[in-house]
C-alpha cells in the first residue's frame, strides 16, 4: 500500500532535531507502552510484518502527528480490536467484559531475557534458486502491491546494482497477509542518487529487496 | 470502536489529574490485558529494566573499539558481523542479522529506515526520537549531505555517502574511523571515542581532548 509510513524522499517536514544527552523515555506512560507492545507481541498473535502493516494502516494525519510509542499504541489497539483479543469498550474502559481468547504463549519475567536473546530470525530455508548475482544490473519493479510491501515508493522503477545477497528470508508481503513466511532471495541494491533523484551527486542509496521487487533488464 | 486519530492528547494534558489521557489510556490497556492474562506485568517491568539499563549504545562502541584494535575481528565482522557481534555477547532482538559497514576515506556509511524505525538493538539500544521521526526517515536518503550539515558533520565533496535503508531485517552498524592519534590508547579509551551517531553515520568519532 501506498501509506503514510513511505516516507523515503519528502522534504517538507523540516530539519532533524537531535536532543544531546537525550532519555530513554520521554514521558512517563512510555515505557510501559512500550512493553505492553512487545509482551503482547511476545503472545504470538501476530508475526512482526503484521504489526507493521497495522501501523501503516492508520490514518496518514495520525501516523504523522502521533509519537512513535504513541502511534504503536494505536496500532497495538487496532490489532487486538481485529483479533477479538479485546473489544473496543473494554479498551475504553480498561475493564474486562468478555472472556480472554486463548493465547499461544504468555511470557513471564523469567522468560523474558531469553526470549530478546533468542529473537526472531527472518532466514527460513527455500528450493527457490538465486536469480541474481553480486555485479548484476538490476530494476526494481513499478509496482503499487494493496497490502504490505517494503519496496519503498521512491525505488520503483529505478535501475540498481546487486551488492549483496542475504540467502533466503521471510516475504513480508505474503507474510501481513497471513500467507505463510513464502521465502525468497534477499539482496542489498545500490542505487545512485543520480537515478534516485536526478541529482548530480556521487551518493548512493542501499536497500534490501527481495527477488520479487526484482526484473532483469535483458 | 478502534482508534481513528481522535485521541492526540499527548500534548496539552488535563491540568486537573496528574496523567495525561494517553498516559491514562496506556495504564487502563495494562490492566486489562493483565486481567485478561495476556500480560505478566512482572515481564514488563523486566523489558523495561532490560533496555534502560543493559542493552544500549556502549554494546556497539565495545563492537567499534575491537574492530579499531584487532585486526581479526574486523575482518570477522566484514565476513560474518552477526556472529562477530555475537563473540562479545549482543544477540537478539533486531540484531538478528547484522552487517557492520565500515568507513573509509573515500566512503561514509549512514543508516536510516524510512519505512518505519528499524535500528540495530543489541549494539545501540532503542532508537532515538529523532532517528524515528518524518525528518530524517523522509530526507536521510534524498538529502543527506544536508541532513548530516544539521548533525554538525559536514564531508568532502569527493566522499561518497552511501546511505542504507533497512528496508528487511538486516541491521547495520556503522563502524567509523579511528581518530588519527588515538595509536596509544587502550580498548577502553577508544570505546569512550565511539558516539552513538558514529555507528548511525550521522556523527564521527570523538577526537581525544
Amino acid at each position: 500500500m501506498n501509506g503514510p509510513h513511505d516516507m523515503g524522499g519528502f522534504t517538507g517536514f523540516g530539519p532533524v532535531n537531535a536532543e544531546a544527552d537525550e532519555p530513554v523515555w520521554h514521558e512517563g506512560w512510555e515505557p510501559r507502552a512500550f512493553a505492553i507492545n512487545l509482551a503482547m507481541g511476545m503472545t504470538g498473535s501476530w508475526n512482526i510484518d503484521m504489526a507493521r502493516h497495522k501501523r501503516e494502516q492508520l490514518p496518514a494525519l495520525t501516523y504523522w502527528r502521533s509519537s512513535y510509542y504513541e502511534m504503536r499504541h494505536y496500532a497495538l489497539i487496532n490489532q487486538m480490536v481485529a483479533l477479538g483479543l479485546i473489544t473496543a469498550e473494554e479498551e475504553a474502559t480498561g475493564r474486562m467484559l468478555t472472556p480472554p481468547k486463548p493465547v499461544r504463549r504468555v511470557a513471564t519475567a523469567d522468560m523474558v531475557p531469553g526470549i530478546l536473546a533468542a529473537g526472531g530470525p527472518a532466514t527460513r530455508p527455500s528450493n527457490r534458486p538465486q536469480g541474481y548475482a553480486i555485479g548484476d544490473k538490476v530494476r526494481a519493479r513499478n509496482i503499487t502491491p494493496e497490502g504490505h510491501t517494503r519496496l519503498p515508493r521512491y525505488a520503483r522503477g529505478r535501475l540498481g546494482e546487486i551488492v549483496a545477497v542475504h540467502g533466503t528470508h521471510v516475504f513480508p508481503d505474503s507474510s501481513a497477509q497471513g500467507q505463510g513466511d513464502d521465502p525468497h532471495w534477499l539482496y542489498t541494491v545500490r542505487f545512485t542518487g543520480r537515478e534516485l533523484w536526478g541529482k548530480d551527486t556521487q551518493d548512493s542509496v542501499c536497500i534490501d529487496l527481495w527477488e520479487p521487487y526484482l526484473e532483469s533488464l535483458a | 470502536m478502534p482508534h481513528d486519530g481522535h485521541h492526540h492528547d499527548h500534548d496539552h494534558d488535563d491540568e486537573g489529574s496528574e496523567l495525561s489521557p494517553l498516559a491514562l489510556r496506556v495504564k487502563a490497556l495494562e490492566s486489562l490485558l493483565v486481567e485478561k492474562g495476556y500480560v505478566d506485568p512482572a515481564a514488563l517491568d523486566v523489558m523495561i529494566d532490560t533496555y534502560e539499563t543493559k542493552i544500549g549504545p556502549r554494546n556497539g562502541a565495545r563492537v567499534v573499539a575491537r574492530a579499531w584494535t584487532d585486526p581479526d575481528f574486523a575482518q570477522w565482522l566484514k565476513r560474518d558481523a552477526t556472529e562477530a557481534i555475537a563473540s562479545l555477547g549482543y544477540v537478539g532482538r533486531q540484531g538478528e542479522h547484522m552487517v557492520a559497514l565500515f568507513n573509509t576515506p573515500a566512503l561514509h556509511n549512514m543508516v536510516v529506515c524510512t519505512l518505519c524505525s528499524c535500528y540495530p538493538w543489541p549494539v545501540l539500544g532503542l532508537p532515538p526520537v529523532w532517528y524515528k521521526a518524518m525528518p530524517y526517515r523522509s530526507r536521510a536518503v534524498i538529502e543527506p549531505r544536508e541532513v548530516l550539515k544539521e548533525f554538525g558533520v559536514t564531508l568532502p565533496e569527493d566522499k561518497e555517502v552511501r546511505v542504507w535503508d533497512s528496508t528487511a531485517e538486516v541491521r547495520y552498524l556503522v563502524i567509523p574511523e579511528r581518530p588519527e592519534g588515538t595509536g596509544s590508547l587502550s580498548e577502553d579509551q577508544l570505546a569512550a571515542l565511539v558516539t552513538r551517531d558514529s555507528m548511525i553515520g550521522t556523527g564521527l568519532a570523538k577526537v581525544p581532548a
